[in-house]
């Protein structure tokens, strides 16, 4: 199956759904970790919207990269709660780590690093996500293990 | 600890969230049957007289907006869940759904038979993929079990937007559209969703419609303060021993919430500030703390109650750091639709950047109050309006820490 084919795809199995689009572009994300060019153009022509709209909304929400980025999206919340937790120093760590700063994925594809706010796990800050998924109480200490979950 | 009072948080612990039969065995359900047995009016009624307003920081009364969806004429109204719970700080609504997501959808499952809407839609933020999940679950089992006489409800998931917890921004997201909050009136009650009637609850606020039902709208009016009855659900967070949830009625006062339930300030530290309401709240000092958490109460010392959040601060903060970084949430969160709030949400930034850097001076904070004030009232919805919140608050109670970095 061709890329294209394999996004007609997934938009398809939304298009009954009225205003689905955003769900259409979790559903890309979920499989590619970006929107692609031509899949903001199908996604478009399902929902009957122009091309400039569709890139509207997907430029909207922080969630959504219409650049590659990596497979493995580790966010980091800077809100209140997590910044006087020390989010910094875990920031930090994840640099380091990394060998990226915010906004970059790694050179194998396999991590982005992104800044976030509040992820409303704040019983247990500094908090970070990795595709979705959260962990608490995080220090600098905890990063390696953590991303070897993922390597 | 002290006493908490569990109404919202009643099955808390008590069942399995992915089993409706738990639920149903807990007297869930019955409430609906109750409401769909009763005239549509008198039930909108029986809510009125619980007095129960918007948990989600708005504080509107509930059964009046009820009201207002029900007497609109129209072919298809909608209720919708607003479950964006985007402001730091807060995780109460999660810990509903989490926990009791069947108590959720009965409430809205009520609320569609008062205004007349057979569809729901819940808005999860697309932070909470586990209880989107958990959610349609339930939904699943409940249809399986054919508990809904004439609704159903569907899930959709945000995309990381703060804004999109406003409630006409989050119609204009659940449309596929970018979240932008809408010109009001006309208001969602009589144009909503589609343009349909439409009435957008929170989380918190359609749990407590069960059991409002169940005991009925007098009981519920009792508890807590007249003007604000009930019960609320509170996180809290910073520099507290307990940094957890409880559910205490309103008139419980910010004191008892930080040293009776929360357990106080660790390290023998001193307390230096609290923030409610969540990170567009004031920032209130040690003599404002016997304030009941009501809606009115927290309103007339400058502060909200908000979402519930309660974030407190020790001595050893730095309020100004803490008050810039905040101010960077907002230039980040502004949808940029109006001008006040896009440019003024970047000055405000940009002034407190320069102020924590140790570069600013008394005009910069001059500066701060009138821009902050500006925003307050011309600012198109309430991201703008609140955002300068924290940064006045903290400049009129904690003038010395500012000081102390002016040059």
């Amino acid at each position: 199956m061709n890329r294209l084919t394999k996004y007609a795809n997934l938009i398809n199995d939304l298009k009954e759904k009225k205003g689905g689009i955003i769900e259409a572009f979790h559903a890309i994300e979920k499989e590619y970790s970006y929107l692609p060019e031509d899949a903001i153009v199908e996604a478009a022509k399902t929902f009957n919207v122009s091309t400039a709209e569709a890139y509207g909304v997907a430029t909207f929400y922080s969630m959504f990269s219409v650049k590659p980025r990596g497979k493995n999206v580790i966010r980091l919340c800077e809100s209140a709660p997590c910044h006087i937790a020390g989010a910094d120093e875990v920031f930090d760590a994840l640099k380091r780590e990394l060998g990226i700063d915010v906004g970059e994925s790694t050179e194998d594809g396999l991590f982005a690093l992104e800044l976030t706010e509040c992820v409303g796990q704040c019983q247990a800050t500094p908090v970070i996500t990795i595709n979705g998924k959260a962990y608490l109480d995080v220090n600098p200490a905890k990063i390696p293990e953590i991303l070897a979950e993922y390597k | 600890m002290a006493e908490e009072m569990r109404i919202v948080l009643r099955n808390y612990g008590k069942i399995n969230p992915l089993k409706i039969d738990d639920y149903i065995a807990q007297g869930g359900y019955k409430p609906y049957d109750k409401a769909c047995n009763m005239d549509a009016f008198e039930l909108i009624q029986e809510v009125k007289s619980a007095n129960l307003r918007g948990r989600g920081g708005a504080g509107f009364n509930c059964g009046q907006k009820w009201q207002f969806a029900h007497q609109a004429q129209a072919d298809q109204k909608y209720v919708v869940c607003n479950a964006d719970e985007g402001e730091p700080g807060t995780y109460k609504d999660r810990m509903i759904m989490e926990n009791d997501p069947h108590a959720l959808l009965e409430g809205m499952a009520i609320c569609g038979y008062a205004i007349g809407a057979t569809k729901g839609y819940i808005y999860c933020r697309g932070e909470y993929p586990q209880v989107v999940t958990i959610l349609n679950t339930a939904i699943d089992q409940a249809q399986e079990k054919g508990v809904f006489k004439n609704f159903d409800v569907e899930v959709r998931t945000g995309a990381g937007a703060y804004v999109c917890g406003e409630e006409t921004a989050l119609i204009e997201s659940l449309e596929g559209n970018r979240g932008e909050p809408r010109y009001k009136p006309p208001y969602p009650p009589s144009e909503g969703l589609w343009g349909k009637p439409t009435i957008v609850n929170n989380v918190e606020t359609f749990a407590n419609i069960p059991i409002i039902v169940e005991k009925g709208g007098d009981w519920y009016a009792s508890i807590g303060t007249p003007a604000y009855p009930g019960t609320k659900i509170l996180t809290l967070t910073g520099d507290i021993n307990n940094r957890t949830f409880f559910e205490v009625p309103t008139n419980t006062t910010l004191r008892e919430v930080i040293y009776k339930y929360g357990g106080g300030i660790p390290g023998g530290k001193k307390f230096k500030a609290v923030q409610t309401g969540g990170t567009s709240g004031a920032f209130i000092p040690e003599n404002l703390l016997d304030t009941p958490i009501a809606f009115d109460s927290m309103s007339e010392i400058g502060a909200v109650l908000g979402s519930g959040a309660v974030f407190v601060l020790d001595e050893t903060r730095d309020i100004v750091d803490v008050a810039c970084r905040i101010s960077k949430f907002f230039e980040h969160e502004s949808c940029g639709k109006c001008a006040p709030c896009r440019e003024g949400t970047m000055r405000i930034y940009d002034l407190m950047t320069k102020i924590n850097g140790g570069k600013g001076s008394k005009s910069d904070t001059a500066l701060l109050n009138k821009l902050g004030r500006v925003m307050s009232y011309s600012c198109f919805c309430g991201l703008g309006q609140a955002a300068p919140a924290p940064v006045l608050s903290t400049i009129k109670h904690f003038q010395a820490d500012y000081d102390a970095k002016l040059m």
